[in-house]
């Protein structure tokens, strides 16, 4: 089917434990741009059970919300989400289909790209429309960040595209939007599920959550040993922050994996980001870079991390740090 | 257990450079590896094949130097090689890869486990590995860190989320994408090495793969890439000066007035 059967622009609303992910209202906020460049309609499109706040979704730019509410969709059993997601937009036809480029959406997408079949682009950090030829340009990183690929799938239908959380704000709710919520039957008769979750296992150990911090502080190579991640816990609790760190550091075993940010870990945008002994390659900036203030500390002045940074000091971070802590504590 | 792992020769570096005058890579002068993520799924297949018998077939789509990327498999514990070479198949994208790779473990036929790494190093996409599963219609777990249990047709595994870990099982055969937590790979073995020259690495093209030339390399692919650039980055940020405590009072204070603190 040609491509001008398609219409309308589709956000994958991605739930855990019947809540809506920050990541679909950033998509969304983006969505509605998309949306209107097309002069289209958006639509959010929600698998799970008993969700809660669903009218959230229009307040972030929704035309309408295709609901499916059963049971079997719960806990994001994928071969589920697989199967509904392709039939929904085979009956549907939308022209473009967004979601979180989250452990789910990045399992989730592809397949369904390869069953529809089309093409599929990972992590965009740019998304923009070509409207005469109604196309959608994807702007990705490759090579860790080195160099970015501007990517259009010009014939098939539906253009996909995954977008990692914290890349796009999520703009203000506007509680007075009016959207329409269509709720779709399951049939799990239909479906075939193989793979089987079985239990869910907790990691974060912290009580600030790194993705949704205000203020993070982040270590890396620069602080030589684990136990020195002591000094970010101080100086993180001091300003009530959550602690990130760089890949190199969770390579070394000094912090757990899910505290780690970049390229292979988290995406993050917190309004103040401070890197302690952090070069700044391509492939941890890529992870921070949205942040509103970025203060690097760093001995190295020629460290790549000052070109990104707001404010710099350039010192050793055994010194500084601490410093910083007590002048904090003493406010 | 007969593991296939899928592997991708990449530059060895992330740090290219784009030629100004043609807009492309400059690949002259890198040396290419096999893709590090890749690395983790070779081992993981050794690693299987030790405790359960079986063997290790890597599998690698590229040009016709790629064919080394699978001799150093065979250096670190694969027993054969295949590479899917054909000057048809240049220019892919995902999905134009997954479809030959998976014509490929058709042709293959017995198998239980395919391993892939999570991603490539040049194209950060993660698609292969559920791309193959969807169009083999096969089960797929994405990004396992342990192998928990693997017996009498199924697979037991540790996947990471978010915020730590799911539990999934698994029917065989399955597709799985492994992280670098799941193991820790080994260096080449001296016997590896001597088999690593000695091995005959069969190379299948459109003929022996009966591919659909319309659903291969760039013609068949859905994708586009229409420029690349170098993002730049300039500094525009201030750099503080003198003593150290100088400095951090500096920053208080500049903290404080926009507001941060």
């Amino acid at each position: 089917m040609s491509s001008e059967h398609y219409r309308g622009v589709w956000v994958f609303a991605e739930q855990r434990d019947g809540k809506i992910k920050g990541v679909a209202c950033e998509l969304l906020a983006k969505g509605r741009e998309l949306a209107d460049a097309l002069q289209t309609e958006l639509s959010a499109v929600c698998f799970g059970h008993g969700i809660g706040e669903v009218e959230q979704l229009i307040a972030h730019g929704a035309d309408r919300v295709y609901l499916v509410d059963s049971p079997a969709l719960a806990n994001n059993q994928e071969d589920l989400l697989t199967q509904q997601l392709i039939e929904m937009i085979q009956q549907h036809r939308p022209e473009i289909v967004l979601a979180g480029a989250t452990a789910l959406g990045r399992a989730l997408t592809p397949r369904v790209a390869a069953a529809l079949p089309t093409g599929l682009s990972a992590d965009c950090i740019d998304l923009e429309i070509d409207a005469e030829k109604r196309l959608l340009l994807q702007t990705k990183p490759t090579f860790g960040g080195n160099i970015m690929a501007i990517i259009t799938c010009p014939k098939a239908r539906p253009q996909m595209a995954t977008v990692r959380p914290h890349v796009f704000s999520r703009g203000e709710p506007d509680s007075s939007r009016k959207g329409e919520i269509v709720k779709l039957d399951f049939n799990r008769e239909r479906m075939t599920s193989r793979t089987k979750l079985l239990d869910f296992v907790a990691e974060i150990t912290e009580t600030v959550r790194i993705e949704e911090a205000d203020v993070i502080v982040a270590g890396g190579r620069g602080l030589e040993k684990a136990e020195n991640f002591e000094m970010l816990d101080e100086l993180a609790s001091v300003m009530g922050a959550a602690v990130g760190a760089t890949r190199a550091a969770v390579d070394e075993g000094w912090t757990a994996y899910s505290h780690q940010i970049g390229q292979t870990g988290k995406t993050v945008c917190p309004r103040l980001y401070i890197a302690v002994g952090i070069s700044g390659a391509l492939q941890h900036v890529v992870g921070m870079q949205t942040s509103e203030c970025i203060v690097a500390i760093n001995e190295d002045p020629n460290a790549p991390i000052f070109e990104v940074a707001t404010y710099g000091i350039v010192g050793d971070l055994f010194q500084v740090v601490p410093m910083l802590t007590e002048k904090l504590k003493k406010r | 257990m007969n593991v296939v792992v899928c592997l991708k020769q990449v530059p060895g570096t992330t740090q290219v450079k784009i030629d100004p005058q043609t807009n492309t890579l400059i690949r002259q002068g890198i040396e290419n590896i096999i893709n590090p993520f890749d690395t983790y799924a070779i081992e993981e297949g050794v690693r299987l094949r030790e405790r359960t018998g079986g063997k290790v077939t890597a599998i690698s789509m590229g040009p016709p130097q790629a064919e080394t990327a699978l001799r150093e498999a065979i250096s670190l514990g694969a027993d054969e090689g295949i590479l899917l070479s054909d000057p048809t198949f240049a220019g892919a994208d995902t999905w134009t890869t997954s479809y030959t790779i998976s014509a490929a473990l058709r042709k293959l036929g017995q198998y239980d486990l395919v391993i892939c790494g999570r991603q490539t190093l040049d194209g950060d996409t993660g698609h292969v590995g559920p791309q193959l599963a969807e169009m083999l219609a096969l089960p797929f777990i994405a990004y396992v860190s342990q192998i928990e249990e693997i017996a009498d047709g199924s697979l037991r595994v540790q996947r990471m989320v978010e915020d730590g870990y799911e539990v999934v099982e698994s029917p065989l055969p399955a597709v799985i994408t492994v992280v670098k937590e799941i193991n820790m790979p080994r260096l080449p073995s001296l016997r590896g090495i001597a088999r690593s020259k000695s091995a005959t690495i069969p190379v299948w093209g459109a003929k022996e793969l009966n591919t659909d030339p319309g659903r291969v390399g760039l013609a068949g692919s859905f994708t586009r890439v229409i420029r690349i650039f170098s993002p730049q980055r300039v500094c525009q940020g201030e750099i503080f000066q003198g003593e150290a405590e100088e400095q951090v009072d500096c920053l208080v204070n500049r903290l404080k007035d926009d507001g941060f603190i």
